[in-house]
């Protein structure tokens, strides 16, 4: 569905890509996993045109990805929850999920949308005309990945949903990825610093380690591996 | 309290220091010699701490004082009595009639505010809605009034010719500018602003053979009403009417605007760059028509400036002119259409009635101005975005 092939993405003169690969199926839960600054946003960043690579190509069922407007980029389906939620705070709940809904021409299909949203994330539906701002930090994440989940994208691209936020919220959500994927056939590629919880979530996994892929495996391969328990798992 | 007098002395300590060498100090240049008149530093001294003290008072009082006023009593927009229909059509009634009652003098004062309004609208949408900062917004003031006076001094075209030429022309002016400053945010893209409208008033300063530089172009002509001839008195008259027409255009557009797929594009810009990007919205084009459309109305009160005065020059569009307009719409209140008439109404109107107080005007102006920030800082009307209702969904 979408392949990542050998991009390098500068920030000004400091490379933070060094040739990254990826492959992703459809109906796949993909993780990138890796520590602070190892290049995990900034993959996303390039797959959803936010950020252009200097060189390489990401192709999206054929279509080469890298040359594309990030606009035209989300209206093929690849939808991103940006990392630390980002929501709209002076928008209602409401809005907020409208404005994931910015490109979309199909007005009457919307409402079955809210409806499944709303089964997803019942706490939503309370808070409907609640300023965004007013949220707390797992009901802001829930809004971020609904907003996103409006613009019915093919391919889900998390940014650590996890960030900041406490155990229990965090098991929900991934509960609810798990949920996404298999109800709507979504394919997810997640970004974590939560190697654990990534990994039991995920179907395949990728290690990321100073903008170069270091290891590729099925997820439950990596979770036995003696090397990522060591570095990212705190297992010794 | 006692921190209030403390406070307070010391002010008033500093302020002493300040002011010795203008009230105490005298020369008296027959004697040659030097009079110290110690009683004024006393009275400067008392008067300094007696209004620091009660400034202090009023200020840490706020809150209560505030909340002793009807709840929602800045609302206005929300405000009963303006909504009612009779209040709207009594008010209505006499604002049309106002030319008809009062002396020219006062019909072409309000020209001068309604003119203030639309600029004050067009930059609501650059900077209320969108968040883009711009520090020279007269520049399109400036390209509206002078392509009317250019097409006029060259080719002869009437008012009702030039208008729509320029308003296009500060719309692409508007857009113009919007290229190179795409990337820009916040106090970047303020300088470069600045620096665009000090380009575009030097330009018609220094150009002489085409603009006739400082001296400005004269002999404008009044907007035509079917080719019947109009002595200046009713010419004002007709104005006041056609810049109530303009008025009430921006202030519906604008409106529509702002309620609109593009409005709420505008506003998730403002609020998070990233996030409308990852939803979808082309920054380009957004941030684009924010300018074009902004600059739109400047074209257009600019073309209606250059006939009301019958005469352009460039001292008419410096940087004060940016800063009287970008006051309107932050004393408004960011992003509200009442805002920034009432804040016009202030703005405008206060220090051209208060010209009989002559020097003293613009300290009593000044004064408002920082009353009005400490005690109102969010803008006299709170800007509340019309929630769409989701009635219909439930």
């Amino acid at each position: 569905m979408l392949s990542v092939k050998e991009i390098h993405t500068y920030y000004g003169n400091i490379q933070a890509l060094k040739g990254v690969s990826l492959d992703i199926e459809k109906g796949e839960i993909i993780t990138l996993i890796g520590a602070n600054g190892a290049g995990k946003s900034t993959t996303l960043m390039s797959i959803s045109g936010l950020m252009h690579p200097r060189s390489g190509k990401i192709f999206y069922q054929n279509m080469p990805l890298h040359l594309l407007s990030p606009e035209k980029i989300v209206s093929l389906g690849i939808v991103q929850v940006p990392e630390g939620r980002r929501i709209f705070p002076d928008f209602t709940v409401m809005e907020n999920l409208e404005m994931g809904a910015y490109l979309r021409s199909d007005k009457p299909q919307l409402k079955k949308d809210y409806d499944y949203i709303f089964e997803l994330f019942p706490i939503l539906k309370d808070r409907k005309r609640q300023l965004g701002g007013t949220l707390s930090g797992g009901e802001q994440q829930m809004l971020a990945i609904s907003r996103a989940l409006m613009a019915k994208p093919k391919l889900l691209l998390l940014d650590e949903p996890s960030l900041g936020l406490a155990p229990m919220v965090i098991k929900q959500i991934f509960q609810i990825i798990r949920k996404i994927n298999s109800e709507q056939s979504t394919t997810i590629l997640l970004v974590e610093q939560n190697a654990n919880l990534a990994l039991q979530t995920a179907d395949r996994g990728y290690v990321i380690e100073n903008g170069l892929i270091i290891m590729q495996d099925k997820a439950e391969k990596l979770l036995q591996n003696e090397e990522v328990k060591k570095a990212y798992l705190g297992i010794v | 309290m006692k921190l209030r007098i403390i406070h307070s002395l010391i002010i008033t300590f500093w302020f002493m220091l300040l002011c010795f060498p203008l009230v105490v100090l005298k020369i008296d240049y027959l004697e040659k010699s030097i009079r110290f008149r110690w009683i004024n530093l006393f009275l400067t001294g008392l008067c300094v701490f007696f209004i620091s003290l009660l400034w202090r008072y009023f200020l840490s009082r706020r809150r209560k004082y505030f909340l002793r006023l009807p709840e929602h009593f800045f609302d206005l927009h929300q405000s009963r009595l303006i909504r009612s229909k009779p209040f709207l059509f009594i008010f209505s009634l006499v604002f049309l009639s106002l030319p008809l009652i009062l002396p020219n003098y006062h019909t072409s004062i309000l020209i001068t505010a309604m003119i203030y309004v639309v600029l004050g609208l067009g930059l609501n949408i650059v900077v209320g809605l969108a968040g883009l900062l711009d520090l020279g917004y007269a520049a399109f003031f400036a390209i509206g009034g002078y392509s009317f006076a250019l097409l006029n001094h060259y080719f002869g075209f009437g008012f009702w010719a030039s208008l729509p030429i320029a308003a296009s022309l500060a719309c692409l002016g508007g857009v113009l500018l919007g290229i190179p400053v795409l990337r820009l945010r916040g106090d970047y893209l303020a300088i470069v602003t600045l620096g665009f409208g000090e380009i575009i008033r030097l330009i018609l300063e220094n150009w002489e053979a085409f603009t006739k530089g400082p001296s400005g172009i004269p002999d404008l002509p009044k907007p035509g009403l079917f080719g019947i001839q109009l002595d200046f008195y009713s010419s004002t008259i007709y104005l006041y009417y056609l810049l109530i027409l303009c008025m009430l255009a921006a202030i519906l557009v604008t409106k529509r605007l702002s309620y609109s797929k593009t409005g709420r594009a505008w506003v998730a810009l403002r609020e998070d760059e990233i996030a409308a990007q990852s939803m979808g919205i082309d920054t380009t084009k957004t941030k684009l028509t924010a300018f074009g459309i902004g600059a739109f109305w400047a074209g257009i009160v600019g073309a209606f400036f250059a006939s009301k005065n019958s005469f352009v020059d460039p001292s008419s569009f410096t940087f004060h002119e940016s800063a009287i307009i970008l006051s309107i719409v932050v004393l408004g209140g960011m992003g509200s259409i009442l805002g920034v008439i009432l804040a016009t109404m202030i703005l405008v109107l206060l220090p051209e009635y208060l010209r009989f107080l002559e020097s003293y005007r613009m300290l009593i102006f000044g004064a408002i101005m920082v009353i009005m920030m400490v005690f109102r800082p969010e803008g006299l009307v709170k800007s509340v975005r019309q929630q769409y209702d989701f009635k219909n969904l439930k």
